[in-house]
């Protein structure tokens, strides 16, 4: 049986994990310790060797991002947190911030420790207000006990750390748009090259990392990069956070090594809610295309998965059985990234609206037979021409749903779906659909 | 925010005025101030400040836009183009309360969709829409990141997990009764709008430590871990006196720690795709080669 290998959850029952106190007896900032006794760059060699790869959707080295950054030149370099967590399906690290928010403090100091930066930001979503509340505290607390402000630890290295709330706006966790918005700009993409590393916030170089990719920072530094590749697969080293949420008995969060198997983590979570078998399931959000229960079996790091047709992406494990209607949650998906988009690149912003539209007949049954292959027009001249990720994303569970549910779409030609798939089968608790009701139908 | 909702009146007290009166005005501008402190730029600051301007008049009102554009050297029409980009931003009085209700695919499935219908009619109000005692604005919101707490509600971006329509209307009645509502996971007690909004405005309020580091959930994998003894590979470090004295030397030719300006940095990051050409740096070369590349799709 795979093991799981809790390092960022590890602490996270104990009595008031979230303050200073708690984090220290628990091993907290050994990590930074150990990191202001190395050079900086040697700091960043661990990180490098480490493999570790962005846990936010694209998997990026997160060692040859900082190393991307240029000699410095006497001015300023940005540590940019991405706490902007809003892929649907994604619920990794709101629960991290809210259990244990020092496990990022002290990978922000040590990843700006490594990267020659004196001013780091935390941009969250503006609508946590619990997890905004914790980090802002954390924050304090990490400055009032010496790991924050000047002459850190008695190092001699300064660091200030901004927590910064959006205001709702997904297109914020791509990370142009975030630094768009932290600018105090509308948040939309920039155009890359030039990078971040190059050109980011201000102007400046600039490191944008995901939170759980920032947190697992300390433990390289206190296990060294042999104690992270000890875990995962050769390629896709070490412990992340597998969440696991829809038809499961027990949804939540479970931290295995990279490359373990949704049949597995199935197991661990008491399988598909009783009766139930699964039909379809996200890999990595949303905006991954989907898999079927053929692939249970695919280990989940980063290259099997490509292998395989779909993306990692941030691990949401998004299980649906079936009594769930494909076109249903297609539909519902696609709603979302027409909302979302930011309207910048015609491709997206059309190309999401009218997505939407053919959907919504499909959905209500008053499809024609031309739809399909309309619809997969569509995602053509979207994918690969929208102007960041979040076009491509809309098309990858309609491409993926049409792939493998194809007849479910055909029958959107001439029965809606909630009557082939009636919605209340499908929730967790009993009720009668408004529609049924209005109709008097019984169901 | 579509158009074709336009606002449904205003409560008395609630008509645009001109601006602040002094008092108010000082003490906006020493917020503001505090606010602008935070960062390198100022115009960083605006978000912020409008979320300032939301929990002084409860929305971002015309007055309040014109206060951000004053203070930031900003035309109203930038302020306007920002706060419209947001859907946090509201442009007409929001109620105390802001209910969310998740309709994201996997909420909606989970039975997000039944709750919505049924808060909805019970209140009698649809999406962005205010009951007339101004206690609760509805929405449909999007994933809010407790799918593994299907189906979500929030209230004034508060956790209220695993909800069912019952549980979802008897706390709509708790709100409009004014009795206190206890979040799942966040704070003992629901803020109201102005409140939640000074919070996000970066103005804490205290209450960090209340309410739950986890909640079930959360806690799912450590617990089966626990059970069968699971953990991940030892440090190696454990022996360590956890009170270890602090190096405040590094390793010689390291950091250059106590040296006044940017750390030397290793040899590695010179490994930049292309040295900064400064200024904005953004030279005409590598934009005319992006579009030859799949680049921008990188990272």
């Amino acid at each position: 049986m795979a093991h799981l290998t809790p390092v960022l959850s590890a602490h996270w029952d104990a009595e008031r994990s979230w303050t200073l106190p708690v984090y220290e007896a628990g091993g907290g900032y050994r990590g930074l310790r150990k990191a202001l006794t190395m050079a900086p760059a040697d700091v960043l060699t661990a990180v490098k060797e480490s493999g570790l790869r962005g846990r936010g959707g694209a998997g990026f080295p997160a060692g040859m991002k900082w190393g991307f950054l240029p000699a410095p030149d006497g001015g300023p370099r940005y540590l940019v947190v991405n706490a902007d967590e809003s892929e649907p399906g994604t619920c990794k690290d709101m629960p991290l911030l809210l259990a244990s928010p020092q496990e990022l403090i002290e990978g922000i100091v040590i990843t700006s420790y490594a990267i020659g930066c004196h001013h780091a930001f935390v941009y969250v979503r503006g609508e946590v207000l619990h997890i905004t509340r914790r980090l802002q505290q954390a924050v304090e607390a990490a400055r009032a006990a010496g790991y924050l402000g000047s002459d850190i630890l008695g190092s001699g290295f300064d660091l200030e750390v901004t927590v910064h709330a959006g205001a709702g706006a997904y297109i914020c966790g791509e990370e142009t748009a975030l630094l768009d918005s932290l600018e105090g700009l509308r948040g939309q993409p920039r155009l890359k090259p030039p990078f971040p590393a190059v050109a980011g916030l201000y102007a400046r170089p600039t490191v944008v990392n995901n939170v759980e990719t920032i947190a697992s920072v300390p433990g390289i530094l206190r296990g060294g990069a042999s104690w992270f590749t000890s875990m995962g697969t050769e390629r896709s080293s070490g412990h992340g956070l597998f969440s696991l949420s829809g038809h499961v008995t027990r949804p939540g969060q479970y931290e295995a090594p990279l490359g373990i198997t949704l049949r597995e983590l199935l197991e661990l979570a008491g399988g598909v809610r009783e009766g139930h078998e699964l039909k379809f399931w996200t890999p990595g959000g949303s905006s991954t295309p989907l898999f079927t229960a053929e692939h249970l079996d695919v280990p989940l790091d980063y290259e099997s998965v490509a292998t395989a047709g779909s993306m990692l992406g941030t691990r949401a494990l998004q299980i649906f059985d079936e009594t769930t209607s494909v076109v249903r949650a297609v539909t519902r998906w696609t709603e979302f990234y027409k909302h979302e988009s930011c309207g910048k690149c015609t491709p997206c912003r059309e190309g999401t609206y009218w997505l939407l539209q053919v959907l919504q007949r499909l959905e209500a049954g008053q499809g024609t037979s031309a739809d399909i292959e309309l619809l997969l027009d569509l995602c053509d001249n979207i994918l690969g021409r929208a102007f960041c990720a979040l076009g491509d994303g809309a098309t990858s569970c309609i491409t993926s749903g049409i792939q493998y549910f194809r007849d479910e779409f055909e029958a959107g030609t001439h029965t809606p779906a909630d009557v082939l798939f009636p919605p209340e089968r499908s929730s967790v608790f009993a009720y009668t659909p408004r529609s049924a009701q209005l109709a008097g139908v019984q169901r | 925010m579509s158009v074709d909702h336009a606002p449904t009146g205003r409560a008395p007290g609630q008509q645009h005025r001109a601006g602040y009166d002094e008092a108010t005005r000082a003490r906006l501008a020493a917020d503001a101030a505090a606010i602008i402190a935070r960062y390198p730029r100022e115009r960083s600051a605006l978000l912020p400040m409008l979320h300032l301007v939301q929990a002084e008049d409860g929305y971002v009102s015309p007055r309040g836009i014109a206060f951000c554009a004053a203070t930031l050297g900003l035309t109203t029409a930038e302020v306007s183009a920002v706060a419209t980009f947001y859907t946090q931003f509201k442009r007409h009085p929001n109620g105390t309360y802001t209910v969310g209700v998740c309709t994201n695919t996997l909420c909606a499935i989970m039975g997000g969709d039944a709750i919505w219908e049924e808060l909805s009619e019970h209140l009698g109000i649809g999406h962005d829409e205010t009951t007339p005692d101004g206690a609760i604005t509805l929405e449909r919101v999007e994933c809010n990141a407790a799918c593994d707490y299907a189906p979500v509600v929030m209230v004034n971006w508060e956790f209220f997990d695993n909800q069912t329509p019952a549980s979802a209307t008897a706390l709509a009645d708790d709100l409009r009764a004014g009795e206190a509502v206890r979040p799942t996971r966040g704070a003992d007690s629901v803020c109201t709008f102005r409140e939640m909004s000074r919070v996000l405005a970066g103005f804490g309020d205290g209450r960090a430590d209340e309410g739950v580091g986890a909640g079930g959930p959360t806690l799912a994998g450590l617990r089966v871990a626990q059970e069968h003894e699971w953990t991940a590979p030892a440090y190696g470090d454990e022996a360590t006196d956890t009170a270890a004295p602090t190096s405040g030397q590094p390793d010689a030719g390291g950091s250059g720690a106590g040296a006044p300006g940017a750390p030397v940095v290793g040899g590695e990051q010179s490994s930049a795709q292309r040295t900064p050409t400064g200024g904005r740096d953004a030279s005409a070369a590598p934009r005319a080669r992006k579009r030859a590349s799949d680049e921008a799709k990188e990272s």
